[in-house]
């Protein structure tokens, strides 16, 4: 089945090739200090640049006066929109946002000037006396509101960024025959991706436009966007992706690149602009805040026989990607099981709260918290095991999703649900013993030594889609270069796809070495200099640029061959590379790869596509939109303090498939970073928003998961051959935060019978309603 | 105003064109030291962790001025002669690192953790290291990390 299967292996295995527990190659830089992110650069003349941002959800803007701004000592110059030299309006997939605002400011903290000086301090008090005159308008901070009739358009089509209809089967017909009707209404907070490295980049004017570094995810879609609104032809924007200090979704719009661009060019001097926490939180855009409510109709044995939702979507300000975020919403919105008929609509809305759009699991976990909620209330209502139940309905290879899509892949839902349940549960405290407090809900805060506390467990399961997906033409590009180093043979290779932290440049290396049998490998620099690599998000860049190498490697291992035979003779079809050499079937050396290269190197560019087309639905939200599916389960098991609310996990349990493992060692760091972020919006996270206005933009404030708050985590992985993939491969990134969000819900559900229809879960919702 | 100290072992001065400047951004932008990174400006995070006077300090918190003096050590002054730290290496080898920004602040408040406690338990080293905050790994492989870490330096590998 698998395409690496139909032609003999040419080469042989290698150590640190595909399937190793291979090193990070930057790791001993980031461990001593030394890695260059994007916030570390500088150059000489350097300037800081500073962005004024408005106070207001909604205002119109009357004036603006930068004349105070511009005298403060040591301010080069100060920006408007009259300045922006192209397009005033950016966006991933609509552009609607204005680069610098001019007549409306439609968020909190949406820019409207520029400062640059000669002193970070200096440029954040110029911008302090740049006086904007606005006239503030009532905000519409609910997407219900957002969608009534007599709402105010935010934008020119209206407040409708997306709606998404998914209508298949008979739901009336199915809900006249169902014996056991649930129905739910949830709620899921606002997440921020909190990814550690502030938006920080540094902008240098060349002789022809501008060189940008920046940590980003996608450099050739800020290409498109910067050269855009610079007025200025693509290859005059150079852009090189700097050390990105992590992303999950936040780096997919703009946040500094044209604000530093525009200074610069400007000035003719480079501008570094670094945000501070404060500034990233306004910076880029959040997971949607989502309202779902779900009716869900089964048969006396459990088996689902309809699913309805509406579910809204909160997209803020401007569009971003919420239109692929209510895709993948609809269309995993009934979750990973068999169900006939369906009535699935998902919207997604402008409102004045701030713009909203990828982040890790994109859509798909906040339909999984809906629907894993709704098979628990289900299997209560039916007196099951709720892990029966689920396994009842399990999708597998051959069902089809609501959207009419046939699963050709592997879809393995019953088996990690068996195989999480037959993991051991962590043992149950010793009532006779003393509990070491670091292991209890409040931990140091010294809050109970065991009184009050209850254990609880739950279960949950979420799929997601893979790659870019309703047609978009998904593709990656690479570059590999084989040449010779002091009689060693040494590959390049050269993509455009940002490593943000997952490991890409990791498998990159182990694929060209497993492909060309050379150890020495180097992943340059990903620049613009090479075709597109696509985002660095959608868990796809294994699959996408992995397969770039993959057949970039192999149009060079055809052209190593060549020459060998050209010049010594074999015949072809016995060749093989290993340890640096072309060797015959029997082992028996041909050519060193470096006497091959050594006076012209082999030098291959390809682009991969994966074999499959996706599609865009039709208006009954049918159609083959997706390219393949990842599949995860999780277990959790909590301790709650019901007195108090509080909360300690005290294990997460999961079983993923991800096809074939290329990296385990990265595969595992995926996994259990994934579930603490899932943690994260299950327990703690949410940026609040009140009026539109965002109430905690810092770290004191918006708490993300520590070291004490995440518990161990029990993985285990299966490998199950994604047909379509190169090595059988799959996404890995995303699956671990869907369902262990919902998971960890289910537990807290069991250990207080509390509904618990909303993440994070306050210890109000565990306590007041105890009360009550 | 002018600042005199001794960072990673060497006398360094800088000029402060302002007083308000923190030891993060005097150690960052004045010394080319780009190892202490700043992700919260408010020490919650623990990405700027350095040693002053062998103190685990977040040198977001501390001004440049009171600094004066004073011996500094930073990731940059852990390893020596190019080989690295057991807890570098240790780091490296779990695959605790991903994006990495947080990497040099848990090196060092690792390093400082094993400095008073040569076998931490797994509670101990998750309450001396609850002031750094990693986005990427789950902290799974952090504590696999100090673990192998602590058994390097134990064994005077």
């Amino acid at each position: 089945m698998s395409p690496t299967t139909t032609a003999p292996p040419r080469t042989a295995p290698v150590e640190r090739g595909v399937g190793a527990r291979v090193r990070r190659p930057d790791a001993r830089l980031k461990v001593t200090g030394e890695f260059d992110y994007s916030s570390d650069l500088s150059a000489d003349g350097v300037l800081w640049g500073a962005t004024v941002r408005s106070p207001h959800p909604h205002a119109r803007i009357r004036s603006i006066d930068t004349t105070r701004a511009r005298a403060v000592p040591g301010v080069s110059t100060v920006l408007t929109h009259a300045d922006v030299p192209g397009a005033k309006c950016y966006g991933l997939k609509v552009a609607d946002q204005p680069v610098l605002a001019w007549d409306v400011v439609r968020y909190h903290g949406e820019p409207v000037a520029l400062v640059a000086a000669d002193h970070p301090e200096t440029a954040r008090r110029a911008a302090a006396e740049v006086i904007v005159d606005y006239e503030p308008l009532p905000p519409i901070v609910d997407s219900e509101d957002a969608l009534a009739d007599a709402a105010p358009p935010l934008h020119p089509d209206g407040n409708v960024v997306k709606h998404v209809h998914i209508e298949r089967g008979d739901v009336a017909g199915a809900a006249a025959r169902a014996e056991v009707i649930v129905r739910g209404e949830y709620e899921v907070g606002m997440q921020d991706q909190a990814f550690l490295g502030p938006e920080s980049g540094l902008a240098i004017p060349t002789d022809f436009g501008v060189e940008l570094h920046v940590a980003t995810q996608w450099l050739h879609d800020d290409q498109r966007q910067l050269a855009a609104c610079l007025g200025l032809p693509e290859h005059a924007v150079r852009i090189v992706c700097a050390g990105v200090g992590g992303a999950f979704g936040g780096r997919e719009d703009l946040s500094m690149q044209v604000h530093a661009s525009m200074l610069a060019l400007h000035t003719g001097r480079p501008v570094k602009i670094v945000y501070g926490r404060e500034e990233s939180f306004f910076g880029h855009v959040h997971r949607h805040p989502a309202r779902l409510a779900y009716e869900h109709g089964a048969d006396a044995d459990g088996r689902l026989v309809y699913v309805k939702c509406r579910t809204l979507l909160d997209g803020g300000a401007y569009a971003s990607k919420s239109g692929a975020v209510c895709m993948v919403a609809a269309g995993t919105a009934a979750g990973p099981y068999v169900v006939p008929n369906v009535t699935l609509d998902v919207y997604a809305t402008y409102t004045n709260n701030p713009p909203c759009g990828a982040m890790r699991g994109f859509g798909a976990v906040q339909s999984c918290f809906a629907y894993e909620a709704q098979m628990d209330k289900l299997a209560a209502a039916l007196g099951l095991d709720p892990v029966e139940l689920r396994r009842r309905n399990a999708l597998e290879t051959g069902g089809e999703l609501p959207t009419g899509q046939r699963l050709d892949g592997p879809a393995p839902v019953a088996e990690l649900l068996e195989r999480l349940q037959a993991m051991p549960l962590p043992p149950e405290p010793d009532p006779d013993r003393a509990r070491d407090i670091r292991e209890l809900p409040g931990g140091v805060s010294n809050t109970t030594h065991g009184e009050g506390v209850r254990r609880g467990v739950g279960y949950a399961v979420g799929f997601k889609n893979v790659g870019m997906g309703g047609g978009v033409d998904d593709y990656s590009t690479a570059r590999i270069r084989v040449c010779e180093q002091n009689g060693e043979p040494e590959v390049a290779v050269h993509t455009a796809a940002c490593e943000v932290g997952q490991g890409g440049i990791t498998i990159q290396a182990q694929i060209a070495r497993a492909e060309l049998g050379i150890d020495r490998v180097v992943v340059l620099p990903a620049d613009t200099d090479v075709g597109s690599a696509g985002c660095t998000a959608g868990s796809r860049q294994t699959w996408l640029t992995g397969g770039a190498v993959k057949s970039a490697c192999e149009a060079v291992r055809a052209e190593l061959l060549r020459r060998a035979v050209e010049r010594h003779g074999a015949h072809d079809s016995t060749l093989l590379l290993r340890d640096g050499a072309v060797v015959s079937e029997n082992g028996e050396l041909l050519a060193t790869v470096a006497d091959l290269v050594v006076d012209d190197p082999v030098e291959e560019t390809r682009e991969y596509r994966p074999p499959r087309r996706t599609e865009p639905l039709d208006e009954n939200g049918q159609g083959n939109s997706f390219l393949s599916f990842g599949f995860a389960a999780h277990r959790a098991v909590v301790d709650v303090d019901v007195e108090l609310g509080l909360v300690r996990v005290v294990e997460i349990a999961t079983v993923q498939d991800v096809g074939r493992a290329i990296n385990p060692l990265s595969v595992e760091g995926q996994i259990e970073g994934g579930i603490a972020q899932g943690l994260g919006l299950a327990l703690m996270e949410q940026v609040q928003v009140r009026d539109g206005i965002v109430l905690n933009p810092s770290f004191t404030d918006y708490l993300i998961p520590t070291i004490l708050d995440m518990p161990p985590v029990r993985s285990q992985i299966l490998e199950l051959p994604q047909p379509l993939a190169p090595y059988g491969l799959n996404g890995v990134g995303e699956p671990p935060t869907i369902a262990s969000t919902p998971a960890i819900v289910s537990a807290l559900r069991a250990a207080t019978d509390q509904p618990l229809t909303r993440v994070p879960v306050r210890p109000d919702d565990i306590v007041g309603a105890m009360a009550g | 105003m002018r600042l005199t100290c001794t960072v990673n072992g060497e006398r360094r001065e800088a000029d402060c064109a302002w007083e308000g400047e923190s030891l993060l951004y005097v150690l960052r932008e004045r010394m080319g030291l780009w190892g202490a990174k700043n992700a919260c400006e408010q020490g919650e995070c623990g990405s700027c962790s350095v040693y002053l006077d062998g103190t685990l300090v977040c040198s977001c918190l501390v001004l440049a001025s009171q600094a004066d003096g004073a011996e500094v050590r930073t990731v940059e002054g852990l390893a020596e002669d190019g080989e690295l730290h057991p807890v570098q290496e240790a780091f490296v080898a779990a695959g605790a690192v991903q994006c990495g920004f947080c990497t040099p602040g848990l090196v060092v408040a690792t390093h400082d953790l094993l400095e008073r406690s040569p076998r931490p338990s797994d509670a101990e080293i998750r309450e001396a290291l609850a002031g750094n905050l990693c986005r990427c790994t789950g902290y799974e492989k952090i504590i696999d990390a100090v673990k192998d870490a602590a058994t390097r330096l134990g064994s005077g590998d």
